[in-house]
């Protein structure tokens, strides 16, 4: 689960969870598009350096580190898998060139990763529901989400209350084969099922009750306005993928391993 | 029996839930632990099968320690039923429903059988036997929780808020129930908020406030004491608040039943004529 | 004008073989708070539901009979119509707060409504201060007691000035303490604002002080309908089985056995007027 920290809201005051979602989203939708555009380790480790000045001053280091640290795994499978493919069915180039190919593709991983984890960590679900409302997504989907987002602890909740109730009548979730452990769950997964229909029954029950669908236009008592730090941002990214497509284009990348002459 | 000693624990989320709590219960007693929501109600019962276990001090039911044994072990002596039945309710009838636990406890099928007749027939539900419980209203799916958790005859039961969502009539016939099963020997602990409840039924009452219990003793003494009452946040019964101020007029003040509370006027009024 | 009007009105469920009510016939006038109770299943709840439109617009099922709301017949309006004139807080505080801070779901309904930004800033606010909660508007639903919770819901309702608004048992999963300030706010809209209110409760002995009319149900059917303290006191009430308030029914015993104190209480203090009054005389 430690992966997953990376991507969990942390509520803390930073000039970057002040900013606007949508810039923010421009921002990390340039650095997937160049992260894809580079195969070659000089341009990809530019880009890992220079988002790590954003983790600190988001002041969100901790839950950054915990996220590189849960992915480390799929990190290492990546790299591993890259070696043996680019050995076995790559044009045969010495090792080094290899292990070169594989560093740069597992960092490309570590890239997208990084810029996912800032955004979801710096972004409040309620900025990320009105950004998605403002930017013209239909308003029953973004109700879904944050709605989704505002009953996930809840849930949790009630998930573990009804673990307690079952084990209270013997119930034992631990041990046993794997067959037995999914059949121990049916008594937890029915109750939290049946549950959260009638949940959302009573919500519709609510949310008829106060006008839903009374009209088209339905407006917001919060607005989201871009201020300049967001157009800073916006065209800092676009500046970037300007210049990311004039060195793919004319510029050829040298291999860390020519320039070390190994 | 049950001992609870110098019980201390906090939630992994740093909410210290008790403080330093102490409370014995024989076997075969009736008893209402009442207090304000959070303060620590159900948290304490949660410790008696294991659910929960102390982070300091000790809980010991019938000579096992709740750190060293499994909630399975300690759920065939303590039945719990949870405040909402929807919880616990998955079984496609009532008949699975009730079984359930007696097959997580290993009884043979005669054994299994016995007792479903047993319990379906203490909670007046032997015409719902084939029917699913989803089915069912919401006061009768309580009872098949209700007999789901008894199937096993466990010889404590706790009940979580019983009094929720209950009309006055369901309330009555809780109460009997309980008597029933304090008669049949049961150790019955209940957590509520529901003063008129505690006050018809009259167990001993363990006052709790803010993780520590302030007070434990016979219902007419503890609901009847106005400073303890506001203490834990609840309030005097009906009869109780008449005759706190009828005090100036020479009215004892620990009253609770409305039957004794019209004894008493009533001698009062005929004594004046 | 009554601003509720009932003529023979009777619901069937769906799946249902009787109907969960029948034959109602009732007249709510502007201005009253009504206490309607009675034993679980008489059909209250479903009752309710008839009033702001859920019944027959979301749930299906067979409706015959007149009904109208504040001169509208509610079969031919859509539901967020008769919203505007007819409030609805339920009994599970959690489940009618979606938004993720205090002030946003207090503005649901109106943003659902279309209102303009500083309409809305001012009728939240006004909301948020007379269910006395204003201070928490920014917090999250999650974070708050199920009374805190409750009165955001309250606001919610309260926001769209609804002339109208229904309780469905809105204090069972709270303490007695957290019920109490729900009912003094339920009652301070109904006093000072003017709203007329019908509460759905079991917990006669809180909330029958503040009525001026009670009716109880029984088996879909309305059996008493009239002031509290003559409903509450008679034999029948009793039979029924309803939470009588303990005063009333110390009243009703010391009737039975000859001592009419003549003045019917409903709580603690007004029994304890009238016997200080039967004692000193």
């Amino acid at each position: 689960m430690s992966m997953f920290d990376g991507f969990k809201f942390r509520s803390v005051s930073s000039t970057i969870h002040k900013m606007d979602p949508r810039a923010k989203f421009i921002y990390v939708c340039v650095l997937f598009c160049v992260a894809v555009m580079f195969s070659q380790l000089i341009p990809l480790l530019i880009l890992f350096i220079v988002q790590t000045p954003l983790i600190f001053i988001a002041r969100v280091q901790k839950e950054w580190l915990r996220s590189m640290k849960g992915s480390a795994m799929f990190a290492i499978v990546i790299f591993l898998m890259n070696i043996l493919s680019l050995y076995f069915y790559g044009s045969y180039e010495s090792l080094s060139v290899i292990v070169e190919r594989a560093l740069a593709l597992t960092l490309r991983f570590m890239v997208l990763i990084e810029s996912f984890s800032v955004f979801f960590l710096t972004t409040s679900p309620d900025l990320l529901g009105l950004a998605l409302e403002q930017s013209r997504v239909p308003y029953e989907l973004c109700f879904a989400f944050t709605t989704a987002v505002r009953f996930v602890p809840v849930l949790a909740e009630e998930a573990q209350t009804i673990m307690d109730a079952q084990k209270a009548r013997g119930l034992e979730l631990e041990g046993g084969n794997f067959v037995k452990k999914i059949r121990n769950y049916i008594p937890i997964l029915i109750p939290l099922i049946v549950n959260a229909i009638r949940r959302s029954l009573e919500l519709a029950e609510t949310m008829e009750s106060r006008a839903w669908g009374a009209t088209q236009n339905r407006t917001n008592l919060y607005v989201l306005k871009m201020g300049r730090k967001d157009l800073y941002l916006v065209l800092f990214s676009f500046a970037i993928l300007a210049v990311s497509v004039y060195v793919i284009t004319y510029i050829q990348i040298p291999n860390v391993t020519h320039l070390l002459r190994i | 029996m049950i001992k609870i000693e110098d019980v201390h624990f906090t939630y992994p989320n740093g909410v210290e839930a008790l403080s330093g709590v102490n409370l014995e219960v024989q076997d075969g007693e009736f008893l209402a632990i009442m207090g304000q929501n959070g303060a620590g109600k159900t948290t304490l019962v949660k410790h008696i099968n294991g659910l929960l276990k102390p982070i300091r001090g000790t809980v010991v039911v019938d000579d096992l320690e709740t750190t060293k044994v499994s909630v399975a072990t300690l759920a065939r002596k303590v039945g719990f039923v949870f405040q909402n039945p929807d919880h616990q309710l998955f079984s496609e009838t009532v008949e699975e429903e009730v079984s359930f636990a007696l097959r997580n406890f290993g009884f043979n099928e005669a054994a299994v059988n016995e007792r479903v007749n047993w319990a379906l027939n203490l909670l007046d539900l032997a015409e719902y036997r084939k029917v699913s419980p989803f089915m069912l209203s919401g006061g009768e799916r309580k009872r098949v929780a209700l007999a789901s958790v008894l199937a096993w005859d466990p010889k404590i039961v706790i009940l979580d808020e019983p009094t929720i969502g209950q009309d006055n009539q369901q309330k009555e016939r809780l109460r009997q129930f309980i008597l029933q099963l304090n008669n049949l020997g049961k150790t019955v602990i209940i957590v509520t908020h529901d003063i008129e409840f505690v006050a018809e039924c009259k167990p001993r009452v363990v006052l709790m406030s803010q993780g520590k219990i302030i007070a434990q003793g016979a219902a007419e003494k503890i609901l009847t004491d106005p400073d303890l009452v506001s203490q834990a946040s609840v309030v005097l019964p009906q009869i109780t608040q008449l005759f706190v101020s009828l005090r100036n007029e020479g009215f004892p003040t620990e009253v609770i039943d409305v039957n004794e509370a019209a004894e008493i006027l009533l001698e009062r009024i005929s004594d004046s004529r | 004008m009554p601003i509720i009007e009932t003529k023979n009105l009777t619901y069937t469920y769906p799946i249902g073989t009787k109907p969960a009510f029948e034959d109602v016939t009732i007249n709510v006038e502007k201005g009253e708070f009504i206490v309607l109770t009675g034993p679980s299943g008489c059909g209250k709840t479903t009752l309710c539901r008839c009033f702001n439109g859920l019944i027959p617009h979301f749930y299906s099922g067979k409706l015959e009979g007149e009904i109208a709301v504040s001169d509208l017949r509610v079969v031919e309006h859509q539901i967020h119509e008769l919203a505007q004139h007819v409030g609805m807080v339920f009994q599970n505080p959690e489940n009618q707060l979606f938004a993720l801070s205090v002030e946003k779901d207090v503005a649901f309904g109106l943003e659902n409504l279309g209102m303009s930004r500083k309409e809305m800033r001012e009728r939240v606010d006004w909301a948020l201060k007379t269910t006395g909660i204003f201070e928490l508007k920014d917090r999250a639903p999650y974070e708050l007691s199920g009374g805190q919770q409750q009165r955001v819901a309250i606001a919610s309702v309260l926001a769209m000035q609804p002339k109208i608004i229904i309780f469905d048992e809105p204090t069972s999963f709270l303490d007695p303490m957290g019920a109490q300030k729900i009912f003094e706010v339920i009652n301070r809209l109904n006093k000072e604002i003017g709203i007329t209110i019908i509460l759905v409760e079991h917990r006669l002995d809180l909330t029958s002080k503040y009525a001026n009319r009670v009716i109880i149900m029984d088996k879909g059917r309305i059996l008493l309908d009239g002031p509290p303290k003559e409903i509450l006191s008679s034999e029948e009430a009793r039979l029924i089985g309803v939470g009588i308030p303990k005063a009333t029914r110390l009243y009703q015993i010391l009737k039975d056995k000859g001592v009419n104190l003549g003045k019917i209480p409903l709580s603690a203090e007004e029994a304890a007027e009238t016997l200080t009054e039967a004692l000193t005389h």
